[in-house]
């Protein structure tokens, strides 16, 4: 029941979401000077450029070329590029798995670098070791992506010659989404820990100093005592008694963040040459493709909206506290 | 955070945590780059800034270095102090950095760029650019998001008849726009203008007559602020600025926007649902206060108590939000830039610096290097002291 209230209030939040992001882009489109088919076939006779207007369904009132767009929208049509008559929804399907692989990648490196230092700086605070960790997290806070990526590339990537400056080899979900694009593991890892890393580092200092801080609240707890009286090990009480109770703030934090996240892979994989959605983006603004453009912002906009009630969902069956208070309102 | 001696037992291990009123706490704003943000109280301390008398070395430090940026952004911008032409180019140095043999850079102390001109100048006059976008920026996004969010956080759970039914209305027509829009033009099919007007003109009565219902103002400004916060936020600063400067591009005239502009409006536009709320936070936390209560016993009016009473206790926290809203704008506009959108050359930015440089990284890399540097040492300044800044008005009661 909670769970169905939970549901339906996502996907009236989506429905706005997706009315008034599709209606936006649009109207943003439709503002631009300048005739969409002299960017199509620049040199074609006006006979031509009228035949294509038709086609396009320029012609068509303002709301009933919206209608078409939604409607379209509704049953996977995401539009075409103008250059190439390519439908965006293929786009899509190439370049979203390798950009979810990269979130995930850097999700995980963010967490595993950032518990063990988040629980350690709590459990030591106000140590030197706390005072060091903490201080190295403000500073990688003041680190942008894409200086860390040029960074990475220049003194990993160019000067030790450890690991390739750009590129891309395909991993375990682009077969999902295309059966040809054959994995090769070694190569799909090479080609993504710099821009995984790059962006981890900022999460990291995130997660971390949340973890810390909420953990240092937890530390004060009866229950904590109580273990500590009966004799467990602190090590025992770090991680099987205070992490779980410590790490909801960080659990949400971690599912908000996939908007930062998100943003992040843009300029990641534009430095580094992934062919994610990142690029694609790029491209899109490079050689002025609007409508492409403008369906990406609404894919980005529904799985954004679609993370965060995964997240809701995941945050209510790990605290069973919240269950019971949910379900007895 | 006062220092405790360590105790043996390991609950004592822990300091005690200060109270932690997190009533908001977004993280990470724009951006790949985030920051912390809390309001109502500093997440529990140990970040190592005590409030003592004085500053440390190290906010003096962070001073001094914005001073340094904001002078020679200043001085390069009128001219009274320049550097060389940031325009000019020296064959003999391109794409050299300052260390290149033979000497072909001397008298360059920063190298030059790809087409040969002296980084010196251009850094400096991309300080300028790089500062007015970030502060524009913010200006825009706190004039309006503050605004939005002191209305939201005094009128949080009160009746507010008039305010709600404005705000309903305005959040009605733009849905009437759509849906009403969509429904008159495609379904009865009446033409696009009176479809739109018939649109708007239903959606505000539905929404105006909502607002009168439940007269929530701040039911709807949080909506409105979630709607904008469910595009990612470089996403959003993205799409608006390519829009833009599309339009601006392709306007015959050549009328359109100037980039700069452009890119203060789309970043501020972006920071408006952020800073409205943590505003709306930290106003709810302060309306409560017996203060409040006693100036409306006395009769003051809403209004009134927004701006004499309200406003100085949200500002303090305000002014540091705002100093980490900078340095996240000044790493939106580098994003942007790198992303192919943002200041035309010739005006330089930190952003388009390392932009147009970027191919020759591993040649040349003190290009971007040099660009890169500034930006992370202005944006850790402009962190530590909006920490400090928060640390400092951060008074807490209770603490005999």
């Amino acid at each position: 029941m909670e769970l169905l209230k939970l549901i339906a209030r996502r996907a009236v939040q989506l429905l706005v979401v997706l009315i008034v992001v599709s209606f936006f882009t649009f109207l943003l489109i439709r503002l631009l000077p300048g005739d969409p088919t002299d960017a199509i076939i620049p040199f074609g006779t006006e006979e031509q450029k009228a035949q294509l207007r038709d086609d396009l369904g320029l012609e068509e009132g303002f709301f009933q070329q919206y209608w078409d767009y939604v409607s379209g929208l509704a049953q996977g049509d995401l539009g075409h590029q103008y250059s190439s008559g390519r439908p965006v929804a293929d786009l899509v399907e190439q370049s979203l798995p390798i950009s979810l692989q990269l979130m995930i990648y850097a999700q995980v490196i963010a967490l595993l670098f950032a518990i063990p230092l988040g629980v350690f700086a709590a459990y030591r605070s106000g140590s030197k070791s706390d005072s060091a960790i903490n201080t190295t997290g403000f500073a990688l806070l003041a680190l942008p992506n894409f200086v860390l990526a040029l960074v990475l590339s220049y003194f990993i990537g160019a000067e030790l010659k450890w690991l390739p400056t750009s590129g891309y080899a395909p991993g375990w979900l682009d077969p999902l989404f295309d059966p040809s694009r054959t994995p090769d593991f070694g190569e799909h890892i090479r080609f993504m820990i710099l821009p995984a890393i790059t962006l981890a580092v900022g999460q990291i200092a995130i997660y971390m100093r949340l973890l810390r801080s909420d953990m240092i609240a937890t530390l004060q707890e009866n229950f904590i005592t109580m273990a500590k009286a009966k004799g467990i090990s602190n090590r025992r009480i770090l991680w099987r008694h205070a992490l779980r109770p410590s790490s909801l703030t960080l659990l949400t934090v971690a599912g908000l963040n996939v908007g930062v996240l998100i943003g992040g892979a843009i300029v990641v994989e534009v430095i580094f040459g992934i062919p994610g959605m990142g690029q694609k983006i790029g491209q899109a603004i490079f050689s002025r493709e609007y409508v492409e453009l403008q369906s990406y912002v609404v894919v980005i906009a529904v799985l954004f909206v679609l993370i965060n009630f995964f997240v809701d969902f995941l945050y209510s069956v790990l605290d069973p506290r919240i269950r019971r208070a949910r379900a007895t309102t | 955070m006062p220092e405790r001696p360590p105790e043996t037992a390991l609950v004592g291990d822990f300091e005690t945590p200060d109270e932690q009123i997190v009533e908001e706490s977004i993280e990470g704003g724009l951006l790949g780059q985030s920051a912390e943000i809390r309001v109502g109280a500093v997440a529990a301390g140990g970040e190592g800034r005590r409030r003592g008398p004085g500053l440390g070395l190290g906010a003096w430090l962070a001073i001094g270095w914005m001073v340094f940026i904001v002078l020679i952004a200043v001085l390069a911008k009128t001219g009274i102090l320049t550097w060389g032409d940031a325009e000019e180019s020296f064959g003999r140095c391109a794409r050299k950095g300052p260390l290149a043999d033979e000497g072909s850079a001397s008298g360059f102390l920063l190298g030059c760029d790809s087409n040969g001109r002296d980084m010196i100048p251009r850094l400096a006059l991309g300080a300028w650019t790089s500062m007015l976008v970030a502060t524009g920026a913010i200006v825009v996004g706190f004039v309006i998001g503050g605004f939005l969010g002191l209305l939201a956080g005094y009128f949080g759970g009160k009746e507010t008849r008039f305010g709600a039914v404005i705000v309903g209305a305005l959040v009605g027509a733009v849905f009437g726009l759509i849906i009403g829009g969509v429904f008159f033009a495609v379904l009865i099919g009446l033409g696009d203008n009176l479809a739109g007007v018939l649109g708007v003109l239903f959606g505000a009565l539905a929404g105006g007559f909502a607002g009168y219902r439940r007269g929530d103002l701040d039911v709807y400004l949080t909506g409105v602020f979630n709607v904008m916060l469910s595009v990612p936020a470089i996403v959003l600063a993205l799409s608006l600025t390519a829009f833009l400067l599309g339009s601006a591009d392709e306007a015959a005239s050549g009328g359109g926007l100037p980039p700069e502009l452009v890119l203060i409006i789309a970043i501020g536009v972006v920071s408006i649902p952020l800073v409205g709320r943590i505003s709306r936070a930290s106003a709810l936390s302060w309306a409560q206060r017996d203060f409040v209560l006693a100036a409306r016993a006395q009769g003051a009016k809403n209004g009134r108590i927004m701006v004499k009473e309200l406003l100085p206790n949200v500002l303090p926290a305000m002014f540091s939000i705002s100093l980490l809203g900078i340095a996240i704008a000044i790493v939106a506009e580098g994003t942007l830039a790198i992303l192919g959108v943002g200041v035309r050359p010739p005006t330089p930015s930190w952003g388009n610096i390392i932009a147009l440089d970027r191919g020759n990284l591993f040649k040349s890399p003190h290009i971007v290097f040099e660009a890169s540097l500034l930006i992370f040492l202005t944006v850790l300044a402009l962190n530590f002291l909006g920490d400090v800044v928060r640390s400092r008005f951060d008074v807490r009661e209770g603490g005999i």
